[in-house]
């Protein structure tokens, strides 16, 4: 005896519930990704055979970030948004003039070439990371940003979108001399 | 009306479709197996700063992770509220940091990939630079000198 009387549901639209569920699960799913600003530690003292060689006062670019995140910029009181162009001014500006592809003021009391200019920052124990990071960033954004005029001057194109090579050498006219020291208290 | 009748017995049946739910269903529960959330509990609150200029991470596989931050508040009793180090699923001193770069670094299959390692630094935005510092001398002593401070992607503001 055949039960008859119960119709079959429709799994025709099954297929769509599916596809809908699927295409939600492929669109929330964020494959996290990474990003920070990368730095290279240097060797432990010791580690160092020959005394480094005497740094003129001149090529070296100070920022102290004291406790309380108040920023000393060679020197003087600054806010986090004018490090950026007195590093620039700084890197840039190729005080014995042996920089054919600087645009600087060619001031005797700034750094004399980009390759010779050095930042170094120091930060108390008691700056905040977020502090620091930012400084980093403004610090890295100056570089950034001189790069990529250099690179606009030279070949008409973002530095980003040179091939490899072109991109070591633009990177090797203006290095990047970012020296974290050891900390102090300010 | 007979017209249509005498069409329809040419055709040929249509493809079924009752296995396609079978089918999307199995590459829904494939990407559903497949994707991982997160690779460890957090024990510690990580706010990361922004920075706009910030390089992407290419090689996961080659970078080991320190978070910084308070302890969440489940912990506090515990930790005390100062910000503390997370290595892998626990809590962490600073001392610990060289034995867990050493880790990190025999886990690398390739032995010529190994000084490639990168530390990256999770660290909330208020931690203090002191532990940071402490962090990164901890580090040069154990040879891991490719260090990431790791933040959020800002948009640039030029």
């Amino acid at each position: 005896m055949a039960r008859r009387g119960i119709p079959e549901i429709n799994a025709g639209s099954m297929a769509d519930i599916a596809f809908l569920l699927l295409i939600f699960f492929l669109v929330t799913t964020t494959l996290e990704t990474d990003f920070g600003i990368q730095r290279k530690l240097p060797p432990k003292q010791e580690d160092i055979v020959d005394p480094p060689p005497p740094i003129n006062q001149r090529n070296i670019f100070t920022v102290l970030i004291n406790k309380d995140d108040q920023l000393l910029v060679e020197d003087e009181f600054a806010t986090i948004s004018q490090i950026r162009e007195k590093a620039k001014r700084f890197i840039n500006n190729n005080g014995d003039g042996t920089c054919d592809y600087c645009t600087g003021a060619r001031s005797s009391s700034s750094s004399d070439n980009p390759t010779k200019a050095i930042v170094s920052l120091q930060n108390d124990r008691g700056t905040s990371l977020g502090m620091f990071i930012a400084v980093q960033n403004e610090l890295t954004a100056a570089y950034n940003e001189l790069r990529n005029e250099l690179a606009q001057r030279k070949y008409g194109r973002d530095y980003e979108n040179l091939p490899k090579d072109r991109q070591k050498e633009i990177r090797g006219l203006f290095p990047l001399n970012i020296s974290e020291a050891e900390p102090v208290d300010i | 009306m007979s017209k249509f009748k005498k069409k329809k017995s040419g055709d040929s049946p249509g493809i079924s479709t009752a296995s396609l739910p079978d089918i999307v269903f199995m590459l829904l529960f494939f990407f559903m197996v497949t994707t991982v959330m997160k690779e460890t509990d957090l024990l510690v609150k990580v706010q990361l700063p922004k920075a706009s200029e910030v390089t992407k991470i290419e090689r996961k596989d080659l970078v080991g992770y320190i978070y910084v931050g308070k302890p969440l508040e489940q912990y506090t009793a515990t930790m005390g509220t100062e910000a503390r180090i997370q290595l892998d699923d626990a809590f962490a001193n600073v001392d610990e940091i060289a034995e867990y770069v050493a880790k990190v670094r025999d886990a690398i299959p390739e032995e010529t990939e190994r000084k490639q390692l990168t530390m990256s630094i999770k660290g909330d935005g208020e931690a203090k630079m002191g532990l940071i510092t402490d962090i990164k001398q901890e580090l040069r002593d154990a040879q891991a000198y490719k260090l990431n401070y790791s933040t959020l992607k800002e948009e640039v503001r030029y």
